[in-house]
């Protein structure tokens, strides 16, 4: 049964190459976009950490500031 | 009127909607996958192939959709003055340009069990082709021009041009002969597919739709965060 699947009348390496392409696109996509998110967090995370406290006290009064330094974040 | 679109209320709502977009997308793709490559028939004439229409024909709409978007919130960055309108713009070019070479490389693998070769310069693909050239213009030019309203400018030119060449994909099957056969699915008239196809189709439509906007949000978030970091630089 599992042979009939990936033979497919002997269209299975074209059919199984289409959607392991697809598959593998979306997860380089998804991976890269991921890592450059990372990228830009760790750099405020560290211009954040910088600031003296007047101003890290005015930064954190942003909500966007805020919601980006709270650990809720999925990605 | 764009309220909606300042930085603080929209930073709150896309921190927070990956998570669900992305439960939502494993649940979907996963149906689709299942309708796709088990429960769906085989066609009488192109036998298990015609099995990647389900990931071709959904990346092809989808990066056309894109593109058209991109076009019409580019266009709206300048007739309204909002850069948060190039913004989404921007985010929204990644998913679009992978969209588009996932198109023509599956195409490309079921243009040869079909038509005998991998690739041929058929309207429909060379339009394609185009469309994937301007997606990378588009997205190259964000890279490397400096000058902010430079960029916005070029970038719509870019979209502007770009948006020609999309009548041309849809209509090519009609205007020329090409080895694509005419669209089976219509909004205005009868579809030619036959449902037990129609609905893995859309499943998988609705999977690559929920993809585009996962990596739409990131993207969105991480654009974000840089324009707050050199926020931070300022203070």
């Amino acid at each position: 049964m599992i042979n009939d699947f990936l033979n497919m009348n002997g269209y299975g390496s074209y059919v199984l190459s289409a959607f392991s392409f697809t598959l593998l696109s979306f997860t380089s996509l998804y991976l890269i976009t991921k890592a450059q998110y990372k990228k830009e967090k760790q750099k405020f995370f560290s211009k954040f950490g910088a600031l003296d406290s007047k101003r890290a006290e005015l930064a954190k009064s942003q909500n966007t500031n805020k919601e980006i330094l709270s650990s809720s974040q999925f990605i | 009127m764009f309220k909606f679109f300042k930085l603080d209320q929209i930073f709150l709502i896309t921190s927070k909607a990956p998570k669900y977009v992305m439960v939502l997308f494993v649940i979907v793709l996963s149906i689709g996958l299942l309708e796709a490559l088990i429960f769906s028939p085989e066609d009488y004439k192109q036998s298990h192939s015609v099995r990647i229409m389900y990931v071709h024909v959904p990346a092809a709409w989808i990066s056309l959709g894109i593109f058209s978007l991109i076009t019409i919130l580019s266009l709206s960055g300048y007739i309204f003055k909002n850069r948060f309108f190039f913004l989404i713009a921007k985010s929204l070019a990644p998913s679009g340009f992978v969209f588009n070479i996932v198109a023509l490389v599956t195409g490309s693998i079921w243009g040869k069990p079909t038509w005998g070769a991998w690739w041929v310069w058929d309207a429909r693909i060379t339009s394609m082709l185009i469309l994937a050239l301007f997606y990378l213009m588009y997205l190259v030019a964000w890279r490397i021009f400096e000058d902010k309203e430079y960029v916005l400018k070029i970038t719509t030119i870019i979209t502007i041009l770009g948006i020609i060449n999309v009548p041309i994909i849809k209509y090519s099957v009609d205007w020329w002969n090409t080895l694509h056969q005419p669209a089976s699915i219509n909004l205005l008239s009868k579809s030619t597919i036959h449902t037990s196809m129609l609905f893995p189709l859309l499943i998988m439509t609705a999977a690559f739709a929920l993809f585009s906007l996962l990596i739409f949000l990131m993207k969105y978030n991480t654009e974000l965060i840089k324009i707050k970091n050199k926020g931070l630089d300022r203070l």
